[in-house]
């Protein structure tokens, strides 16, 4: 295969990389002034990396020697990746300005496209080195951007708490990945399958190590899906950090390392499913528990929705634990309608304002906002009923999906602690909408943005039952996604 | 026979610095003693062949972790004498992180004598004809040269990361203008002056 066909197929990275520099460069000479221009250009790359996607980077088949793969299952992840990167930026500009001592600066912007660019490395990776260099270029930028608002004490710890605890998973998971390159010989996923089917798991001296890699990759790719018993940082990040950049973290790099732990799961340690499951099965269900159970008593609603997101991850893992075409298929089923509910959240949380613009984030500020801002309201009540689960709305279709996965995949008894978990769970979205519709009004809110109020009605419609119409497209295409990597 | 004599050499400088770091009671000589065994090691992996490694050995321990040793211990102001006064109460923790060091060096060797631990296959096999760094040259712009960019990426934003987060505009600061001194001229400078005895200077 020659040089431009490899090219091609990583057209949207070489696109995120270039801009990003490019804007980067424009960043340095133009200063503070530029930010706006850069923003919107940075949104142009991502749609221009989403016009690249077109091509052969979602289905070419594999790139450089085999350690970055163009299947229609990178493809899919990549669209909701770049789809959130963009809506982080667009909504960012508002926040900053009207929070006191914060300036959006035009580095926000080259570092989400950057972020991006690693994302789309880690959903691509057929190599274990594209996964931790990929894995590292997105947290990096990361970090930085959890620690933006410098000024800010809460800001920049949350900052310095991610990367810690982020080299902390960084080492676990290079850990896990040395043994399992020292014991199967490769890093290539293909080869690592082989040495894992070629390798009995019980009774051979070798299978004791291979084991003891796989639990140390499991256990590095939970840390950064924030799956319980390795979630500790999420609320605390989520807390601290700009809510612009909350938001980015529960959508975009939550999406990118679920779909690189599904594709660690399938095509790198396929053979020992035996194995993986229970680490998954246990995950999902504690992450479904303690997600559920930690929240009710929050004020905070950053917090409170940092633990909706561990929730939610234990649910998405419930389709990978079915490790079925039709259970990855849900697990980006429900990361789609995920990203909708989570995005669509946090930017009403962005619309809380008091009346001097400074944002609110405590759940008792939110009381009586049916009678101070009712379209605001409705549309949160949609993303909480939505979140909760609850049926005519398409969040219901989301849980249904992965729990349909779990029984046509024989794991009768998973689905229905899953059902009667999220039951839980429902508690605590709907105390939101109880806060908003029956509480006496406490204060006033500032008038809103109109580009997040459209993103916000795009998100609301999406959830509502209209959404129920795309359901055919979308399952399709994620079948269609999740049949690249068996 | 010289490469007998080079070993013993290396080794036994490596040996001597080794201890001489540890005994010096200045640290800045504990220093330059570790920087002269990191380049009788770099002699010792030029002995077995590994050529890179004993470059990077020179260049990234005594070209910047050892220079960064230097000018930590030069600037901080660490009283050793008050260090060194904890020796007896710290003599016991001392005893045992030796002891199990021992322990770890016998059951290593153990282990080593007993035979490797079966791989599934060798993963790297090398070839001796062909000097190491062309072998990872290599490797690294052809079969890698993927990752190799993305590493590079992940420094550029190490890079706009640290800017971002340290960088500030002082208010006060005065920055030198070339321009500006570059354009003034020696009338705007100078003055000349004619003063009366005894008037003093008026400036």
């Amino acid at each position: 295969m020659d040089y431009a066909a490899n090219l091609a197929m990583t057209l949207p990275e070489l696109v995120l990389a270039v801009g990003a520099i490019a804007l980067m460069l424009v960043a340095a000479w133009g200063g503070p002034a530029s930010t706006k221009a850069v923003s919107w250009a940075a949104v142009a790359v991502l749609a221009g990396a989403l016009v690249a996607l077109t091509g052969p980077a979602s289905g070419g088949g594999d790139a450089f020697y085999g350690l970055y793969r163009a299947d229609a299952f990178a493809g899919f992840a990549k669209v909701l990746i770049y789809i959130a990167s963009a809506v982080a930026i667009l909504l960012a500009p508002t926040f900053f300005k009207r929070t006191a001592g914060a300036d959006l600066r035009p580095e926000y912007p080259v570092l989400i496209l950057l972020s991006a660019c690693g994302m789309g490395m880690m959903v691509s990776a057929g190599d274990l080195l594209t996964l931790y260099v990929g894995l590292e270029l997105q947290s990096l930028a990361a970090y930085v951007l959890a620690s933006f608002m410098r000024q800010d004490t809460r800001s920049a710890e949350a900052g310095l708490k991610y990367f810690v605890l982020g080299a902390l998973a960084s080492g676990i998971l290079l850990y896990g990945i040395s043994l399992v390159y020292g014991f199967t010989g490769s890093t290539l996923f293909d080869e690592i399958a082989g040495a894992f089917a070629a390798t009995p798991l019980t009774g051979d001296t070798r299978s004791l190590g291979l084991l003891f890699g796989l639990v140390f990759v499991f256990a590095g790719l939970a840390f950064k899906i924030s799956a319980v018993p390795f979630h500790m940082w999420t609320p605390d990040v989520y807390e601290g950090a700009p809510t612009p950049v909350t938001a980015f973290f529960a959508s975009a790099p939550k999406v990118a390392a679920i779909a690189l732990a599904v594709r660690v799961a399938v095509e790198a340690m396929g053979p020992a499913e035996v194995q993986w499951r229970q680490i998954v099965i246990f995950a999902s269900l504690a992450s479904i528990l303690l997600g559920a159970v930690a929240a009710i008593g929050q004020q905070n609603i950053k917090r409170l929705l940092a633990y909706s997101s561990i929730n939610n991850v234990g649910f998405a893992l419930i389709g990978l634990a079915a490790g079925t075409p039709e259970g990855v298929a849900s697990v980006m089923t429900y990361m789609t309608i995920y990203l909708a509910m989570t995005l669509g959240s946090f930017l009403v949380v962005l619309q809380m304002r008091d009346a001097d613009g400074q944002p609110l984030e405590t759940i008792a500020s939110l009381a009586g906002l049916s009678r101070t801002r009712p379209g605001l309201a409705a549309a949160l009540a949609i993303f909480m009923f939505s979140l909760a689960g609850i049926p005519p709305l398409f969040g219901f279709y989301a849980k249904f999906a992965v729990f349909y996965a779990a029984v046509q995949a024989g794991l009768f008894p998973l689905a229905v602690i899953g059902v009667v978990f999220s039951v839980i769970g429902a508690y605590y979205y709907l105390r939101l909408v109880k806060t908003m519709y029956f509480d006496e009004p406490t204060g006033t809110f500032d008038e809103g943005d109109k580009l997040e109020g459209g993103l916000i009605a795009v998100a609301a419609v999406f959830v509502s039952p209209l959404g129920y119409l795309a359901i055919p497209a979308l399952s399709a295409w994620t079948l269609a996604a999740a049949a690249s990597l068996f | 026979m010289i490469q007998a004599i080079a070993f013993y050499l290396f080794a036994a400088i490596v040996l001597i610095s080794g201890a001489m770091t540890i005994s010096s009671r200045n640290p800045v000589h504990s220093v330059l003693w570790l920087i002269l065994a990191f380049f009788n090691a770099a002699g010792l992996m030029v002995l077995v062949g590994a050529e890179f490694i004993a470059m990077l050995l020179v260049i990234v321990y005594v070209g910047a972790v050892a220079v960064l040793f230097l000018f930590v211990v030069m600037m901080l102001d660490i009283d050793f004498a008050e260090l060194r006064a904890g020796f007896v109460r710290y003599f016991g923790i001392g005893l045992v992180l030796a002891v199990a060091l021992v322990a770890e060096i016998l059951i290593g060797v153990g282990a080593w004598s007993a035979g490797g631990i079966d791989l599934a296959r060798r993963a790297a096999p090398t070839d001796h004809v062909v000097p190491n760094i062309v072998q990872i040259g290599n490797l690294l712009y052809t079969r890698y040269l993927f990752i190799f960019e993305g590493a590079g990426l992940v420094l550029l934003v190490a890079m706009i990361g640290a800017i971002v987060l340290t960088h500030r505009e002082r208010s006060g600061a005065r920055y030198q203008n070339i321009a500006r001194q570059n354009a003034r001229r020696p009338q705007d400078a100078t003055r000349n002056m004619r003063p009366e005895i005894g008037q003093g200077v008026q400036l």
